[in-house]
């Protein structure tokens, strides 16, 4: 069975003795039926599939709508030219952040994680590191367990569905997964993984769903690059020992009564926040007439 | 959740309901017709028809009739390739009475005059429920084999179905059954713990009072890709 709480995940690996992603890892097992091995292949298959999306970007296309595409391209130049600020890591978080968002739009083949719409933010964070050599294959698919099994927790206690819950649900908890991801890839505990999470997700509370002529685009894309970033913050501070006042679970359960208290006009029916602004109206309008 | 539905599906974008789930639908009318049909009519409702073409919900449904699967990259290219297939299609809104809002009805033709019609949902993270099958209500999900038997309505079907499957040793995971009304047409539909062999499938369709078996095995290897 899936954990139903982030303290029951981490005191299975307590308890067990093993880590986090071990006790993720074996949780699904006992309900999926997976063997270890086929449950590995299936995880690393994942993390192909993410390096592939990023390395077949192409600049060049654009969405069907021609809203999106290209941007990843303008970041890494402005990067290589020396005109942004930051270092290489926050370049690169954002280009693939937007790399992965972009061809979502493009209709390229990505990884939804947990949805389409928020597939950019964990391989942001995780591509640059790989690229330079900091993490390999075995580090990155033991953070995708860790990922996974506060995803499946928000699942479980909340939603990862931008209709039912806004893009908290999704952007948000795509944070979360990643900020405990990256806790876990730099050696944090399982506690400063569920900090890091906590924060993450907390960071991102009433996010709204509100895609510009109900196209998975505009916001959407460039709040990827924000969920990415805000994960690297987060798990920086819970690796620095920084603590969430409230508990990871309170924090997923807090997201998901907001998420019912938020108007259906901003829960992914494109009616209300940036899709309804007199642009955003002109463009779905715009796009209508194309048809 | 299952872990592999947090992280996952591997999936065209941009939509996992509307362009994965689609593609699903598609895939699995496609397996259940058992052929790339040479006509298929594809009526969309609610939010299908309202947002789908840019999310390329018609392109996604076209390229699961052709056979492929929701991550496979010629989806976006789905009406060149049904035109190099000789697949007609057409698409258009419909109107139905209280259906999930992501929902598709599909009328297909084989090359050899089997006739399949089908309205499934798209229920999220590119799952989907297949909610009416030749007019008569039906509940599957197409994640496992599934055997859908159309049937007169008269004692006795549903014995003879269960026992074709234990003589070969299938163990039934789920079975409902429906019907369109009192002593005529109904309809069961088995989901399996194992493949459900072809030899099982032409067995049943001679059987009286079994008017029409069909077949998904999602266990059965795929095309690949040219």
């Amino acid at each position: 069975m899936a954990f139903l709480s982030c303290e029951e995940m981490l005191a299975a690996a307590r308890s067990q003795k093993i880590t986090l992603a071990e006790a993720v890892l074996r949780s699904d097992l006992e309900e999926s039926r997976l063997t270890e091995a086929h449950s590995r292949a299936a995880m690393r298959h994942l993390w192909q599939v993410m390096q592939a999306t990023s390395q077949e970007y192409d600049p060049a296309q654009r969405s069907r709508s021609g809203l999106s595409g290209g941007d990843a391209a303008k970041v890494e130049q402005a990067w290589q030219q020396g005109r942004l600020l930051g270092d290489d890591y926050l370049a690169a978080v954002t280009a693939e952040a937007l790399k992965t968002a972009e061809c979502n739009a493009c209709m390229k083949r990505i990884v939804a994680a947990p949805t389409a719409g928020s597939c950019g933010v964990l391989p942001a964070v995780l591509l640059p590191l790989a690229r330079a050599g900091q993490a390999d294959e075995d580090a990155v698919c033991d953070a995708l367990y860790v990922a996974a099994g506060f995803g499946q927790v928000i699942a479980a206690r909340a939603t990862l569905a931008g209709a039912e819950g806004g893009c908290q649900a999704e952007v948000g908890a795509a944070s979360a997964m990643a900020a405990a991801a990256l806790c876990n890839l730099k050696g944090g505990t399982p506690e400063q993984c569920a900090a890091a999470a906590a924060m993450a997700l907390g960071n991102l509370l009433g996010l709204v769903c509100d895609p510009v002529a109900g196209l998975v685009e505009v916001p959407c894309i460039k709040r990827n690059v924000v969920g990415a970033v805000n994960a690297v913050s987060c798990a920086n501070m819970a690796l620095a020992g920084v603590d969430y006042a409230i508990p990871c679970d309170e924090v997923i359960d807090a997201m998901g009564r907001v998420g019912s208290l938020l108007s259906p006009d901003l829960r992914e029916t494109g009616q209300g926040g940036l899709a309804a602004t007199p642009t955003g109206v002109k463009i779905a309008r715009q796009l209508a007439q194309e048809d | 959740m299952r872990l592999f539905d947090v992280l996952g599906p591997v999936m065209i974008g941009p939509s996992s309901s509307h362009t994965a789930g689609a593609a699903k639908i598609g895939y699995t009318a496609q397996k259940l017709l058992g052929e790339v049909p040479a006509q298929a009519d594809i009526g969309l409702y609610g939010s299908f028809a309202t947002t789908g073409k840019g999310h390329g919900t018609d392109r996604a449904l076209v390229a699961g009739l052709l056979g492929l699967r929701p991550d496979d990259p010629r989806l976006p290219d789905s009406f060149a390739l049904a035109a190099q297939r000789g697949m007609q299609f057409s698409i258009h809104p419909v109107e139905l009475r209280s259906a999930h809002p992501n929902t598709a009805v599909l009328t297909l033709t084989s090359r050899t005059g089997r006739q399949l019609s089908l309205k499934a949902a798209s229920v999220g993270g590119g799952r989907i429920r297949v909610t009416e099958i030749d007019g008569v209500p039906a509940d599957f999900g197409g994640d496992s084999n599934t055997l859908i038997i159309h049937n007169e309505d008269t004692p006795g079907c549903i014995a003879e179905v269960t026992m074709a499957l234990a003589l070969r040793r299938i163990n039934i995971a789920s079975m409902q059954v429906f019907r369109a009304a009192a002593g005529g047409y109904a309809v069961m539909v088995l989901e399996c713990d194992s493949h459900i062999p072809h030899a099982l499938e032409r067995q049943l369709a001679v059987m009286p009072g079994l008017l029409k078996v069909t077949c998904l095995n999602v266990d059965e290897p795929e095309e690949t890709e040219e």
